[in-house]
């Protein structure tokens, strides 16, 4: 009797999973729209993160070889939630306390939104059924989405897009600017449905029903900032058997409140005198310059660390293991080590899909190792750069890790075979980890400067200030 | 981890989260006194540069500075309370003293200190800036008496008619915020103010907490942060590229607040507090030098009703009158400089300078100074 009562029942357990795969599924729908901000365009707190679910809907479609078997019906069942949780969105417009507690602002007509609901189904319906998964129209979504990624990241091509919002809206066009369009998560979520689609091609991607796209594409915990995971292995959490335990609640608990303590103290802390555009100009010498950067560089691990920290708290407690996204990085003798170590999710989705196709190909075209390197790990970081916004602050970012990279694989190559007899004792081997910290952290932080200041001529002036050849202040 | 374990932890955290702050709440007894002690906790002075001027700001994010109402926590920032061995000369008065608008070298106490003025033993005169923007003698009463506590050789007080009506001395944050330093100097001094004015905030048990007093904790932390900013960059506060100009031309109006002309009885200025002040430093052995601050003098519309937007004519006639034959009696050392400044050095209001109307009346004070200075 006793072990009956302990161990629960099989249906007991598979209520338990189905219960929660449908709370996140609901969940992680409604999150796409609480946490979009408004915007200065009408209605586009409502309408962005609808565009985040067709997306979503699109891409599942286009890569499910969906038949009339049970996934199918299961999914066509979720079609219906999706839309009844829209219409239900859509609905609070009616009914006053509620108008602004989802969307921002309340949301446009019923009519209109249902109109839209049923020509994105549609178009859901023949891509499923009769277009299907084919390679081509995978390719074409996949360059569809990243068309869209550009135009969002391209300031002169999104302030395009938010003046054909704002003409949408009957707005006046000529007030549109690139801050209208605060899309919240699609860069996120352009790399998990780029995941999928990519997977898709290689024939890699489980079937996943609706649902189970959808909860993928748009989980609320890493919606804003990640980490990012990969399809097949969010799946397995998912259909794992799931029952809550304490042992998870508590990891998650104490995942949530250490990274709460980051980003709320630590990061928000730091950001009161991190480096930034406006004190860059005034500092005075060269170490109150350092002091900034380091203050930067703290910040940015603690605000980014904190965020990962609290979203893989609460997928833990909710039974799914989302991947670490740091790892001690600035503690990481060399930079090959610390981009293993810092976003992971994001290095290890570039390493995927970008850099190991790109290198392959390379070497197949038999070029020279040293080429390959070079042009892989630049090509990749200015990559990595241009993904926070098509800038040249975020192009030197890019290409300054690139180089540190390719700088620090021949130098390992060359170390490998000159001074492994030194490496060989131990204090010697420490003392070299402990200089190549030191050095890797400085590399880092100064490639910070890049980040943090959207004028390359003042982050040059802030270098000359950091290494006392000139003030920046006047 | 068993549910057993769980609810152990549990029930420590919240025991041990009740009972600091209950402790937090009975140090805080009888009102913040724990917070007061933890402003004397500081960064400046030791890792990043003493303040210039007392902090105030409403623009953080600009001014790396802001307003907080532990005056502790304000005076640890500052660089007055770092010991040297030089005469001490301390400003107290409103904006004007502490420099709204103005760099820091550009402040009366920075253009008196570049005169690089000596005391009679060869002592640097040294002027500290302890101004606040706020018109209120009871305000200038309670920095001055936190004030006296780092050895000044001199105070100069600087004050105009606006910090005189007794009804407003209560109406400031700051003052409100500070209502046991307050009711203090109420009975010590006799003022006329009332220290069961429900103006006074007087946290109740739960406000005295941790959780209560969060933004008050959450301030200290914000100003020792920001110290890393003025170390870096000197600055203090926000300079606008352009501001508004102060008023010059007026409507038809002798009010000033409930006063119509001719009366403005001396009962209804704090004449209590500056004399509570006086005596305060007197009575410490420090000469005291009051002065009747620069306003503008307006050659606008209706300026031969008004000086300026905040004075008619005939009140700041009577105060001055007042004020002078006060202090006379009293024979305290009295510049009036009220008009020491053409109306063009005014900035954006009618008792702020720009750099060179500070510097005349560095130049009009500076004979004073020396003078009270080689006395000592």
């Amino acid at each position: 009797m006793a072990s009956a009562a302990a161990a629960p029942s099989l249906t007991e357990r598979y209520t338990q999973a189905q219960a929660r795969n449908v709370a996140l599924f609901v969940l992680s729908v409604l999150a796409v729209y609480v946490l979009q901000p408004a915007t200065p365009i009408r209605q586009m707190d409502f309408w962005l993160p609808t565009a985040s679910l067709l997306l979503a809907v699109i891409a599942w479609a286009a890569t499910m070889p969906l038949t009339h078997g049970p996934l199918a019906r299961a999914s066509a069942a979720d079609m219906l939630i999706v839309a009844g949780i829209v219409l239900a969105i859509a609905a609070t417009r009616y009914v006053d306390p509620l108008s602004a507690l989802i969307t921002r602002t309340p949301a446009p007509d019923v009519l209109l939104v249902l109109s839209m609901l049923v020509v994105g189904m549609v178009a859901a319906f023949l891509i499923a059924r009769l277009i299907g998964p084919r390679p081509a129209w995978t390719w074409g979504i996949l360059v569809a989405l990243l068309v869209l990624l550009v135009a969002l990241k391209l300031e002169p091509l999104t302030q395009l897009l938010a003046g054909a919002l704002r003409a949408w809206q009957g707005q006046l066009m000529a007030a549109a600017s690139a801050a209208d369009v605060r899309w919240l998560g699609f860069s996120y979520l352009f790399f998990r449905l780029a995941a999928a689609l990519r997977e898709r091609a290689a024939g890699k991607l489980p079937a996943m029903s609706l649902r189970e796209f959808i909860t993928y594409a748009l989980f609320a915990p890493a919606w804003i900032a990640g980490p990012i995971d990969r399809p097949e292995r969010f799946l397995r959490d998912l259909r794992a058997d799931f029952r809550f335990n304490l042992a998870d609640a508590t990891e998650g608990g104490r995942r949530i409140a250490l990274g709460a303590f980051k980003k709320f103290v630590l990061a928000d802390l730091l950001a009161l005198f991190a480096l930034s555009e406006a004190n860059a100009a005034q500092v005075r010498g060269a170490g109150w310059a350092w002091l900034l950067v380091y203050a930067y560089a703290l910040r940015i691990y603690f605000d980014f660390g904190g965020y990962s920290d609290i979203a893989i708290g609460i997928a833990r407690v909710c039974g799914i293991r989302l991947p670490e996204n740091f790892d001690r990085p600035y503690l990481k003798p060399n930079l090959t080590q610390f981009w293993n170590s810092w976003h992971i999710s994001l290095a290890q989705w570039f390493r995927a899909y970008y850099f190991n196709p790109l290198t392959r190909a390379m070497r197949t075209r038999g070029w020279r190792v040293p080429a390959i390197i070079l042009t892989g790990q630049l090509s990749t970081m200015l990559l990595i750069g241009l993904w926070h916004g098509v800038t040249w602050n975020f192009a030197f970012w890019g290409l300054w890790h690139g180089l540190g990279l390719f700088i620090h694989n021949r130098w390992a190559d060359f170390a490998k075979t000159h001074i492994a007899l030194c490496t060989a004792r131990p204090t010697f081997h420490r003392a070299l980890n402990l200089l190549g910290a030191v050095l890797t952290f400085h590399f880092v932080a100064l490639g910070w400067v890049w980040f943090a200041l959207p004028d390359p001529g003042l982050a040059w002036q802030m270098f000359g200030t950091l290494f006392g050849l000139w003030t920046s202040a006047p | 981890m068993d549910l057993r374990t769980l609810t152990r932890i549990l029930s420590k955290a919240l025991t041990w989260f009740v009972a600091f702050n209950a402790l937090f709440a009975w140090a805080n007894t009888p009102s913040n006194a724990g917070v007061a002690a933890l402003g004397q906790l500081s960064l400046y002075n030791v890792l990043w540069p003493g303040r210039l001027r007392l902090p105030y700001g409403d623009d953080p994010d600009r001014a790396y500075n802001l307003s907080l109402y532990s005056l502790e926590a304000m005076f640890a920032s500052h660089v007055v309370s770092r010991p040297a061995d030089e005469f001490r000369v301390f400003l107290i008065g409103d904006s004007a003293t502490w420099g709204w608008l103005l760099r820091n070298e550009d402040t009366l106490a920075g253009q008196l200190n570049a005169l690089g003025l000596r005391a009679s033993d060869g002592r640097a005169v040294r002027v500290y800036n302890l101004g606040y923007p706020i018109m209120s003698l009871t305000k200038d009463l309670l920095i001055l008496r936190h004030a006296l506590r780092y050895q000044p050789s001199l105070v100069v007080w600087l004050v105009t008619l606006e910090s005189f009506p007794s009804a407003a001395q209560l109406d400031h944050p700051i003052v409100r915020n500070n209502a046991p330093a307050v009711r203090a100097l109420i009975n010590a001094h006799h003022l006329r103010a009332d220290p069961d004015d429900p103006r006074f905030v007087t946290p109740t048990l739960l406000e005295r907490t941790i959780v209560g007093q969060r933004r008050a904790l959450a301030d200290w932390l914000r100003l020792q942060a920001y110290g890393a900013l003025w170390g870096a960059t000197g600055i203090d506060q926000h300079y606008p590229e352009t501001f508004e100009p102060a008023q010059r031309d007026y409507d038809a109006d002798l009010r000033f607040k409930q006063f119509a002309p001719p009366e403005l009885p001396k009962s209804a200025l704090a004449f209590d507090a500056l004399d509570a002040g006086v005596r305060m430093v007197t009575e410490a052995g420090i000469p005291v030098l009051i002065v009747n601050e620069p306003i503008l003098v307006s050659q606008g519309r209706n300026s031969h009703l008004r000086y300026n937007f905040l004075y008619p004519r005939w009140a700041y006639d009577t105060y001055r009158d007042l004020l002078r034959a006060h202090l006379a009696q009293r024979e305290v050392a009295y510049i009036d400089a009220w008009n020491a400044v053409p109306q063009e050095e005014f900035t954006n209001s009618a008792v702020h300078l720009t750099p060179r109307g500070t510097r005349l009346l560095a130049g009009a004070l500076a004979p004073a100074l020396s003078a009270l200075a080689k006395q000592r």
